[in-house]
């Protein structure tokens, strides 16, 4: 490290640069190199998840074979676009109110949206388990999306929110002024300025819908399993290549929609710092 | 739009499914589950006093001592990544970032069964320990507090990686450059200047990193075996095989009113006034 207290010399950074930068690859190999040994096996010839025997793709064509996975697929999706839909609509109006508007419980309503967000999973899981066995609400798709809606709409509002601060009303108030109503102001000016930061949420509830397990663990019905809770009861019941290759198909169209996405989020990530 | 209406949605849809679901398992804490799966309300302290068991203490305990460890060490590694990616990244900055974006999305699921198959048997790391000379029977890795550990820092690394960018992405690097006009070392630059004022993605990413990994019960479940079952596990365990509600109740007030006192004496300790770039 760099000579305590003393006069800097050029080139006393240098060494702990060369030791930054190997740092900074084995942490990348870190990070990878479990997820391209799991995509490795996916093409494996035989049941094994370890031992390499050859290639083949047999695994990709069992998977599609699977209806349970495909029906978990498509409850997924369900689930996914409906709990956005809704949470995008709640979550871009409760940031406008929180951001456009002064009222008394504001810090109230401050707390609540961002306590939802740090409020621990199987705590959520369990007490909308609770809630719906009390009102005898029978458990499966609707409750899913009642409960991911829950818990996503505060993310929107807060990634929604970030893009807000940013702006301040003169153009909402100039579109007014030039005799637009206030619906008219919404949809013609308000809306498209917020845009990148209402796909923004929209897509983040989305992963994290697609993505949730603990708490749709607690209150999915029988036949409602969605693709976690199939790829969970998979690796529970017998590993075997079909996971590895479900887990790759996972994978990469996670990469390809955040690379597609990338504008967006790094646009976003500017302003998101905000919100945190 | 008037404010009324923009707030009545979420108003109504967090006050039914996440406020009145809260109450209920507060309600249910302080009732008595009865031999069928049913509770009986009233207000029966025992649930928490069954908390103080030996046996459940060391379970409560372990979570956090694994939260916190997990936090100590995923800020330890994700520190200088963060900073290796800010000020050294240069052109590949944003694809270094988005490296550490893509396992952040990607199914926790996924990436912690990767290193069930890595850690079993005749996994990858045994082969690698009995080729290097390690070990010649292969090791119990999986199942253990170790493999838990491995799976959590694993998981959790990207949380606490990207608040740290954001916060170092807005450093004003001239403030660097003056602290070494006026004689300050690197090392002193850094511990006086940098990092302080990275406190608010310090901070984020703590948050981010220990709450959710002291709520964990998939990585436990999937690596760990009957001796690191953590907090998660045994609230699991409560709902869905011994159907004891009114304990597992006890134990998710209890779960949820020590992580939010947890962040708070964090919070407190560290200083609030660190908290306003966030």
């Amino acid at each position: 490290m760099a000579a305590k207290g003393g006069p800097v010399y050029k080139g006393v950074g240098k060494i702990p640069d060369r030791v930054l930068f190997l740092f900074a690859g084995l942490i990348y190999a870190f990070l990878y190199a479990p997820i391209l040994v799991l995509m490795f096996f996916s093409f494996n010839s035989s049941r094994s998840t370890q031992v390499w025997t050859g290639f083949s793709t047999q695994w990709y064509g069992e998977l599609l074979r699977d209806d349970s996975v495909l029906a978990a697929f498509k409850n997924s999706m369900i689930v996914g676009v409906s709990a956005t839909a809704i949470a995008t609509v709640i979550g871009t109006f409760t940031a406008l109110a929180l951001s456009r508007h002064r009222f008394r419980g504001k810090t109230f309503a401050d707390t609540a949206v961002y306590a939802a967000t740090v409020m621990p999973e199987i705590v959520v899981g369990v007490s909308l388990l609770v809630f719906f066995v009390a009102i005898q609400f029978p458990l499966g798709i609707t409750t899913i999306v009642i409960a991911h809606v829950a818990f996503t709409i505060s993310f929107v509002t807060i990634v929604v929110r970030a893009r807000l601060s940013g702006m301040d009303g003169s153009m909402e108030e100039a579109a007014q002024d030039l005799g637009a109503s206030p619906v008219q102001t919404f949809l013609r000016v308000t809306l498209p300025l917020i845009l990148p930061g209402v796909m923004a949420g929209a897509l983040l509830a989305f992963t994290l819908s697609f993505d949730d397990f603990v708490i749709t663990f607690f209150i999915s019905g029988v036949g409602s399993s969605t693709l976690p809770l199939k790829i969970y009861s998979m690796i529970k019941f017998g590993v075997s290549p079909v996971i590895n290759a479900l887990s790759t198909v996972v994978l990469v169209a996670t990469m390809v929609l955040i690379f597609g996405g990338s504008r967006i989020f790094l646009r976003e990530g500017k302003g998101g710092e905000q919100a945190n | 739009m008037g404010l009324a209406g923009l707030l009545t949605p979420v108003t109504i849809w967090l006050g039914l499914f996440f406020l009145i679901p809260l109450l209920l398992i507060l309600a249910y804490s302080f009732g008595t589950s009865n031999v069928y799966g049913g509770i009986t309300l009233g207000f029966n302290p025992g649930n928490y006093l069954r908390v103080f068991d030996p046996l459940y203490l060391e379970i409560i305990g372990r979570t956090f001592v694994i939260a916190a460890i997990n936090t100590l060490i995923c800020l330890a590694l994700g520190y200088p990544l963060a900073y290796f990616i800010v000020f050294k990244g240069r052109r590949w900055r944003n694809v270094l970032i988005l490296l550490v974006m893509v396992p952040f999305w990607t199914s926790l699921l996924i990436r912690a069964y990767a290193w069930v198959v890595i850690l079993s048997g005749n996994g990858i790391a045994n082969k690698a320990l009995q080729f290097f000379g390690v070990t010649d029977e292969p090791l119990d890795l999986i199942f253990t507090t170790q493999a838990v550990m491995m799976g959590m820092v694993y998981s959790y690394l990207p949380f606490m990686v990207l608040p740290l960018y954001a916060a170092l992405e807005k450093f004003d690097t001239r403030l660097k450059e003056a602290a070494q006009d006026l004689g300050a070392s690197r090392w002193h630059t850094f511990w006086r200047v940098t990092f302080p004022l990275s406190m608010p993605g310090v901070i984020a990413g703590s948050i981010l990193v220990f709450i959710p990994s002291a709520g964990e019960f998939v990585i436990p479940d999937l690596l760990g075996g009957s001796r690191t079952v953590m907090t998660g596990n045994l609230i699991q365990n409560q709902f869905l095989q011994a159907r004891d509600w009114a304990f597992g109740s006890a134990l998710s007030v209890m779960l949820a009113v020590l992580l939010l006192g947890a962040i708070m004496f964090y919070i407190r300790r560290v200083g609030t006034d660190k908290l306003e770039g966030m």
